[in-house]
């Protein structure tokens, strides 16, 4: 069954069409990738996904029901969070203030399960716990912001480049803990990456996104193993 | 001397390069400042020249900034204190001529005030020992592990604040709670205290909006106004009492802050303190247009004083039907009563302030206020509507204003709308400022340097406002991001707090 499905989805800044008509659709339980060049609007389309920008043309169904007019706190009340572009976590609050911010919406019942649950994901953030977030360094700031989406307790969690600025030993943490985060928690996620390697590896399902239009989309082998993808994406990187 | 300087990094002509520059802007500022003054004659308004000042000003400056060179470049402890302190005497000098209008050349005014009698030598001396004994023991023979020594002093205090937040606190309720006691006879004290404890609970309102949620509100002031005039008018148009006129008067100014609100919600930075400027513009000019209402111009006079709860009035002749306050609790009557009474009664309403601030900044709706001011996307991703946050902000930030415009009517018993121009705006702001956002002993600190000092020194005159120009200068050079800009987790697990700031630090 698709959780999310994106109907013809365009989505103007001003003049400018940053999104020509978009058809996807993440399934319940899988990892959905997208990648593209900068500027092809990979995170227009996440972010729309979440009502800021909201879409002109289209539709947007999260479980069935139409969110593309909705406001963007009530998108994420119904239970879709991001790790937004930028990790844009609160540098002046402690960790444990962040990921109470993830849990604000939230019934406070959950709150101790939950975060155990994030501290066992990332260890790393039970160390820094009492730490100014702003002073941890990349790697830390981008697991606190997947803990920070977690705590809001998803159906659908939406990364936007979570490898962003990150060193290569990270990435592959970073990416690793996605994956179990999909596999135990039978988390759905939906991926937009610039590192096309790494997100097409761990995805069951890519998409290509060109200049605001979807050009392939196959199964993440099917798309590492694309003359056309590996030509554009991912030969002299890695 | 030459051999001094061949061993530093400074040479001769530098530093006479240095002290011609320092004479030059002396000259400059004191020709304007100092030298030329208007003289009363029977003849009329004459411009009198003081070049003594100006020379006084000039040899100040050259003096002390060669006392500065002594020290930066470590030539002599003994010579830099010596020479800074010789400065100090004749920025003094200057001062105390200043003052007087005759123009003398021979004998300084200093050694003739202190050898007038024992007392003012022992003072003078003092005075000169003190500068002198600061300048010699403070000067450090510059190394590298002595400029880790002074960071390290200084984030000492930092943690040594920062570990005590609420023992200082304490203390400083505890201070303001005894302060009638200590200077209950001094009428001027207890005024000046009621003053600065209005401008804490107005600090901590704004500190609210401007402090948590980070919206620059420059039209606080309306919302204290909108306080004061709806306790002056329903008092004396309806007769309402001051304790059923208070929450009133907080939800008429929270629902003007709500009207505010609304149309600012997407505006950010400079366009929303412009805006929020022009509200508490709109605010003035509309109490004094509609005549009919408020009186215009003229203001509101009269406004009743509270009564003792209900229960005792303070007035000397006691209105038909009621008790004195005196009476009450069987003691003389003194027109003192009502001062303490209403010092005691801004006390506390600041303390509700700070105390539902203090409150709310662990509660969700606090939490949110300062995401919203760090990262307003991050926010609404996290599912906070913007809208409410914001507008809860401006409208609890405007009833503590509401609050303290209604205590300001009652005190004051006359309001005009001379009491709520940009000026009053600018300064709450600034107490917030400079106390550092969000930091409620900051804002009390501020307030006590910006509106407690200038009064304290009232008797200077139109100097107190230079040294308060000095003042907010100081405050940026050292203090660039205010007074205590600190901010702490609400909540620390499983570690002391001091072990959580020391870690921090280093």
């Amino acid at each position: 069954m698709s959780m999310l499905k994106i109907e013809g989805v365009h989505t103007f800044y001003g003049n400018i069409e940053a999104l020509k008509g978009i058809d996807m659709e993440v399934n319940e339980g899988e990892i959905v990738t997208l990648i593209g060049a900068n500027g092809a609007g990979k995170t227009t389309l996440l972010m729309t996904c979440c009502g800021s920008p909201q879409a002109s043309k289209g539709r947007i169904l999260f479980e069935g029901q139409d969110i593309s007019r909705m406001p963007m706190h009530e998108i994420c009340q119904l239970g879709i969070q991001q790790s937004p572009e930028g990790r844009r976590i609160f540098p002046r609050m402690s960790v444990y203030e962040n990921l109470q911010m993830g849990a604000i919406t939230q019934d406070p019942k959950y709150f101790n399960s939950d975060i155990e649950m994030v501290f066992d994901l990332f260890p790393r953030l039970k160390e820094r716990i009492n730490q100014r977030a702003g002073t941890m360094s990349g790697g830390e700031q981008q697991m606190l912001a997947i803990g920070r989406a977690l705590m809001g307790r998803p159906r659908l969690l939406l990364l936007d480049e979570p490898s962003l600025g990150l060193a290569p030993l990270i990435v592959k943490q970073i990416f690793e803990t996605v994956e179990k985060i999909n596999r135990e928690k039978k988390m759905t996620v939906f991926l937009v990456e610039q590192n096309a390697f790494h997100a097409l590896k761990l995805a069951h399902r890519g998409y290509v996104m060109v200049n605001g239009n979807i050009t392939l989309s196959g199964t993440g082998a099917e798309l590492l193993a694309n003359p056309e993808v590996r030509a554009a994406y991912l030969e002299g990187g890695h | 001397m030459s051999a001094a300087f061949a061993s530093s990094r400074t040479n001769g002509s530098e530093v006479v390069k240095e002290l011609a520059f320092f004479a030059v802007i002396a000259l400059l500022m004191s020709v304007m400042l100092l030298g030329v003054e208007t003289v009363d004659r029977p003849t009329g308004l004459e411009l009198a020249v003081r070049w003594d000042l100006v020379l006084l000003a000039i040899g100040a400056t050259v003096i002390g900034r060669l006392g500065l060179i002594f020290r930066r470049e470590n030539i002599s402890r003994l010579g830099q204190a010596v020479l800074i302190t010789l400065s100090a005497v004749a920025v003094f000098e200057m001062f105390v001529r200043f003052r007087e209008l005759d123009d003398r050349w021979v004998s300084p005014v200093f050694l003739d005030m202190v050898f007038s009698s024992v007392v003012s030598t022992i003072i003078g001396i003092a005075f000169v020992a003190i500068i002198f004994a600061t300048a010699y023991f403070t000067m450090k023979d510059k190394t590298a592990a002595d400029v880790d020594e002074s960071a390290k002093l200084s984030s000492k205090i930092q943690l040594a604040y920062r570990s005590n937040t609420k023992k200082i606190g304490l203390i400083g309720i505890i201070f303001f709670i005894i302060f009638p006691f200590i200077f209950g006879e001094d009428r001027s004290a207890i005024d000046l205290a009621t003053l600065v404890m209005i401008y804490i609970m107005l600090g901590w309102g704004l500190n609210i909006v401007v402090g948590l949620a980070g919206l620059l509100d420059l039209g606080y002031v309306a919302f204290y106004a909108v306080g004061a005039y709806s306790y002056a008018l329903l008092s004396q148009n309806f007769d309402l009492s001051f304790w059923l006129c208070l929450p009133l008067a907080g939800i008429f100014a929270a629902s003007f802050g709500i009207i505010l609100g609304f149309p600012v919600l997407r505006l950010r930075g400079d366009y929303l303190a412009i805006v929020t400027l022009g509200f508490g513009e709109i605010i003035r000019v509309v109490l004094i247009n509609w005549y009919d209402l408020t009186g215009g111009p003229d203001g509101i006079s009269s406004i009743e004083r509270p009564s003792f709860f209900g229960m005792a009035d303070f007035s000397r002749r006691v209105p038909d039907g009621a008790i004195g306050f005196n009476e009450l609790f069987g003691m003389e009557y003194s027109s003192m009563h009502r001062l303490i009474f209403l010092y005691y009664l801004i006390l506390v309403l600041a303390l509700v302030t700070n105390f539902v601030t203090l409150r709310l900044r662990k509660l969700p709706i606090g939490r949110a206020w300062e995401a919203l001011r760090e990262d307003e996307i991050a926010c609404r991703s996290l599912g906070i509507n913007p809208t409410n946050t914001k507008l809860s902000a401006f409208a609890i930030g405007a009833m503590f204003g509401g609050f303290a415009g209604a205590f300001f009517a009652t005190r004051q018993g006359f309001i005009s709308p001379e009491s709520f121009t940009f000026l009053e705006s600018a300064v709450i702001l600034a107490i917030v400022v400079l106390g550092g956002m969000g930091s409620q002993i900051g804002v009390v600190l501020a307030a006590i340097v910006m509106i407690g000092f200038p009064e304290m020194f009232r008797e200077l005159a139109e100097y107190r406002m230079l040294i308060f120009g000095a003042g907010i200068v100081a405050i940026m050079l050292w203090r660039p991001r205010g007074l205590l800009s600190f901010r702490d987790p609400t909540i620390l697990l499983n570690m002391s707090q001091k072990e959580k700031v020391a870690g921090e630090i280093k």
